[in-house]
Order: C-alpha cells, then structure tokens, then sequence
C-alpha cells in the first residue's frame, strides 16, 4: 500500500509535482501514465526518500520508507536509469546490495536465474544490453521478496519475449496480494498489464481509475457505419446530440450506439454493409485526456506517444 | 479493489532482514574489492612506495657523497627511502574520490540509498573500509620500503635504523598520512558528488594551496603554511621536524581535522539533499 497525501516537488521554480494525491492498493497492477516531464521519476523517487518532497508526505505499507528497518524486504525498485555502477558484474553489484540487509547469497543466485542472467552474471554490467540491464533492475527489486514493487518504466528495452515475462511477473505479483506500481510511456502495454490507472500531466493528478473506466470517460466511442446509401444514412441519423463524420466512404458516428443504428436503419430500409463499435485504445484515451498537459510538444505533429525521459 | 487478496506476509518484517551498520560495512568492503579499478589503483599504490624505496637510495648512493657538505650533514635517509610515498598520496586520493563519486557518476547512489535509507550509515561505511583498507596495505608497504631503502643505502654507510629517535614514527607516519589523504579524498568526494571537482579540490588544498600562500608576505605565509592541510599531515613523515612546522603528532591531529570536518560537511549534505 502506497499512499501519497498533496505530494509536492518544486525544482527551482519548475512544480515538478503539484499537489498529488492517490493510494495505490494490493492485490491490482496499479500503473502510472503520464506524458514527458510529468512527474513520474520525481514521484517514484520521493516515495523511496530519494528525494525529498517540497510539500506533502508519502509513505510505504504506513510509514515513510526512511523508516522501515528492512527497506529491501518492504519495497522492491526499478529505477529509472541503470543505477548500476558499470565496472562491476551483475552477481557483486546484487551481493553488495544484498549485503546491507543480510539477505544470503543463495538468493543472489536465486534472483539470478528467476530473471535469466545466469549466464552473464560474472560480467561487468557496463557491457549489458539496454534489455539486459532491466533483467538486471527487476532482479534487484525481487532481492528482498517484498511486498510492495515500484518499477519505473519495466518493459523499456525488452524485446517481445521479456515484455511479456514481465507482464506474466507483475501479474503473478499483484495476484499473490502485492502492492505493483509500475510506470510506463507505453500505453499499449498498460492496457494489457494494469488493471488500475494513476495519470498525471505537469505534475497533477489528472485520473485515478479502473482502466476500462478510463477509456469509456476519456472518449467519445464511435461507430463506423457503411452504407449504398451514404446520404440518406446521413439524412437518417442526424441529431442534436449525434456528430456524423465521412471517411473514405465510411461514416464515423457518435452519439448512438450500434444498436440504435442497426434498428434506425432496419425501420428506414436502408442497407447496412458494415456496422461497428469503435472503441477507443488507451492510447487515444491518453492523448486525448492530456493534450493540455503535454509539456514538450513534439513540432507540428503529436501523434507520437511521449517518451519518458525524465530527470536522470 | 480486492484487498483480501492480501497476504498475512506483509504483517511484519522478517527480522533477519534489516539494515545494521556491520552490514553495511561488509556491502562497502564488497563493493571495494569488486571493482577492477580499485584493485589496480591500491596496486599502484603499492608499486610506487616499494618501487621507489630501491630507486631513489640506488641513484642516491651511486652517487654519493654530495659537493655540498651542507647536504652530507641534512640527509635524511628515511625520507629517501620513503619517497614514494608522495607519488602514492596521488593514487589514494584519487581512489578514495572515486570511491563515492563512482557511484554518483553511474547512478549506483540511488540503489544504494534505496538500500540504506538512512544514508549516513553507507558513508561512514565507505570511510571505515577505505581507511582501513589503506591502512593494512600501506602499513607493510612502507616498513618494506624503509627496510630496502636502508639496505641499499648501507653500501655507503648512510643508512639508519628504526633505533634512532623519530625513525619508526616517520615510518609508520608515512602510512598514516596515506590513510588520512585518502579518507579527506572520499569526504570531498562525497561533499562534491562529482569526481574531476573532487579530485581537483583535494589535490588543490593539499598541493595549490602552500604555493598560494608562499606569495603571501612571509609573516603572514610563515604563520599559516604550518596549519595547512599538507604541511601538517607531512610533519609526521619528517624524522628531524623543521622549526617551523608542527610537532609530528599535532601536525597529524589538525591534518585528520581537516578530513572530519569535511566528513561532518559531507554527512550533513548527504541527509539534506536528493539523491
């Protein structure tokens, strides 16, 4: 269990986080979406101490994560970039880390195998892959068999068969009552990990919420209709509260759903070629709930999905 | 949200698992040994000071007595024989910046406070195992420099012997100075979080700083240059101590000043900033 209560971070006179307020609970993937330079990195920090909060205060399983005796055994992380140090190989740098909490070197081995570095393990972790050096992060994270997991952008740099290990992984976590809050600029993957939502734009909370609510608020769901008779379809379904659009002789309609069209139709006589509900992705649903709140627009187009970056 | 999923596992730590200092020290000693350039570095170390002792008496003995007589009776054959000992203090010192600031460059740091959030018990971790370290090392390094020096120095008879007064406290000082060098290195390395900055800073105050001050007026250098960082820490390396430095043992005591005061500084900046 996380909870942030009016989490503020102030750099300089940039609000990196602004007044930020959530609970993330057990038992679900809870993920954390936002665009470039939202947020995300500043508040994963603060809920391990790393940096301090302006205003506000966050704490892990009741208490601040300064607090907790056995920090490893209470919160596994992922952080951002590879917060390795490269001239040492995987197996030392896992060693000394779980050194500090006594944790044997039997599960070093452990953690090992479970993330399949097995074969690297003796290398210096400067020469791993980008994908290799996740492997690694997640490895660190299930050190201390914790409660309580923050990944920061987990599937970056894997390849298909990781991000799925990953997916498998952090469901298995969530489903044994663990506490998963994982960040992600793919919104795609998201979909298919998280079951719960936190987004944020420049810092604020801007949904906290059911991934499926999210697509049903975040957008208008459209029904794409194909029609012989394009003009008396449109003449058909107008209305008050009905926006009608024409693609490549398809109509794109909101305001009704597929059964009030199929009906309409029926009674008018009119031939139906293709009826369909459109739903929304994620990913639309995302653009469309941050547009206001993207800090670095890309020029003109801003079609491409914000990478996070984030402070290193 | 299906909170009853919740294992009874989350109830309390198991409590073979928490942070204590002692474990601490053993992740630092770990992460010491384990890295390529820290073994090398502490190696070099040890080359330098034993290396040296053979070939500074050898050139010195070949080519012994001096014209100047005044040079016949200032000779110092421990300080001969020790004369790698200020080429080492460039290795410790850069070891010991490193030490810390390695972890900063590669983002080590913030696994490592996310290990040990309370942050103070990984520097004074870092400090005991580097001290220390340097210490078991450099203590055999230069009674072996000393021994080699002074053997080949007896080719001519100039040789002395830890019987004479101040020879094994400049013998041992030598180890010591070491120690301290490196420790005052990784506290401004820790200070500064960046390695050029530290490096620059510790070798500025032990080296720029007397030479700063030599163009002072030679009333004000005089009154200072004994209090400076290098000039102390050297008194104890000095077997027949010059007038106007300290006595060996003050001078020893204000040198590791420096290097607390530094580590309070660095203790202070490491609870207050972000990682």
């Amino acid at each position: 269990m996380i909870e942030a209560r009016g989490l503020t971070k102030r750099y300089g006179d940039k609000l990196a986080v602004d007044d930020l307020s959530f609970v993330v609970t057990p038992g679900v993937v809870t993920g954390f979406l936002g665009p470039n330079g939202a947020g995300k990195s500043t508040t994963m920090r603060m809920i391990l101490g790393l940096d301090a909060p302006t205003r506000g205060s966050v704490t892990v399983n009741g208490k601040p994560y300064r607090d907790h005796p056995a920090p490893l055994h209470e919160v596994g992380a992922l952080l951002e970039a590879r917060a390795v140090h490269t001239g040492r190989s995987a197996y030392n740098h896992l060693l000394a880390l779980a050194q500090t909490s006594g944790i044997p070197r039997t599960r070093v081995d452990e953690v090992i195998e479970v993330v399949g570095l097995g074969e690297v393990a003796r290398k210096r972790a400067g020469g791993f892959s980008l994908g290799m050096g996740q492997r690694l992060g997640i490895a660190t994270a299930l050190l201390g068999d914790p409660q309580t997991y923050i990944l920061d952008e987990p599937v970056n740099g894997l390849d298909p068969e990781g991000i799925r290990w990953i997916r498998d992984l952090l469901h298995k976590l969530a489903s044994d009552g663990r506490t998963v809050f994982v960040s992600s600029h793919l919104m795609s993957e998201m979909a298919l990990t998280a079951q719960h939502l936190i987004v944020v734009g420049r810092g604020r909370l801007i949904a906290d919420t059911s991934v499926e609510e999210f697509i049903a608020s975040a957008s208008r769901n459209l029904v794409r209709v194909r029609t012989s008779d394009v003009e008396g379809m449109r003449a058909l379904l107008s209305g008050p509260d009905v926006t009608i659009a024409e693609t490549d002789g398809a109509l794109q309609i909101a305001g009704l759903t597929t059964d009030q069209i199929g009906v309409m139709a029926a009674r008018a006589g009119l031939t139906l070629l293709e009826l369909s509900a459109q739903q929304a992705s994620l990913e639309e649903a995302f653009m469309d709930v941050t547009a206001d709140s993207v800090e670095f627009h890309a020029a003109p187009t801003t079609a491409l999905p914000a990478r996070e970056g984030g402070r290193a | 949200m299906s909170t009853s999923v919740l294992s009874d596992r989350a109830a309390a730590p198991r409590p073979t698992q928490r942070v204590t200092q002692a474990r601490v020290v053993l992740s630092e000693w770990t992460k010491l040994r384990s890295l390529r350039s820290t073994v090398f570095s502490l190696l070099a170390a040890i080359v330098c000071i034993v290396g040296l002792s053979a070939l500074v008496p050898a050139v010195v003995a070949h080519h012994w007595p001096p014209h100047d007589p005044a040079d016949v009776a200032s000779f110092d054959p421990t300080g001969v024989s020790l004369a790698g000992v200020f080429l080492a203090q460039l290795a410790i010192g850069v070891l010991g910046v490193l030490f810390i600031t390695g972890e900063y460059a590669t983002g080590m740091i913030r696994a490592t406070l996310a290990a040990v959030p309370r942050r103070l018990p990984v520097l004074w971790a870092k400090t005991g195992v580097f001290a220390t370290v340097t210490l078991v090392l450099t203590v055999p390094a230069v009674l072996a420099a000393f021994t080699i020096g002074q053997s080949i120095l007896s080719s001519q008879h100039i040789q002395t012997s830890f019987g004479e007064p101040g020879v094994f406290r400049a013998v041992i000082g030598a180890a010591l100075y070491l120690t301290v060098v490196g420790v005052l290195g990784l506290a401004l390395g820790a200070l500064i979080r960046n390695t050029a900055g530290g490096i620059a800073t510790l070798f500025g105050l032990l080296f720029v700083l007397p030479v700063v001050v030599h163009f002072l007026p030679s009333s004000w250098s005089d009154a200072i240059d004994k209090y400076l960082p290098s000039s102390a820490g050297q008194a104890i390396v000095q077997v027949h101590p010059e007038s106007s430095s300290l006595s060996p043992w003050v001078g020893l005591l204000v040198f590791c000043l420096y290097a607390v005061a530094a580590l309070i500084a660095a203790a202070m900046a490491l609870n207050r900033r972000d990682a």
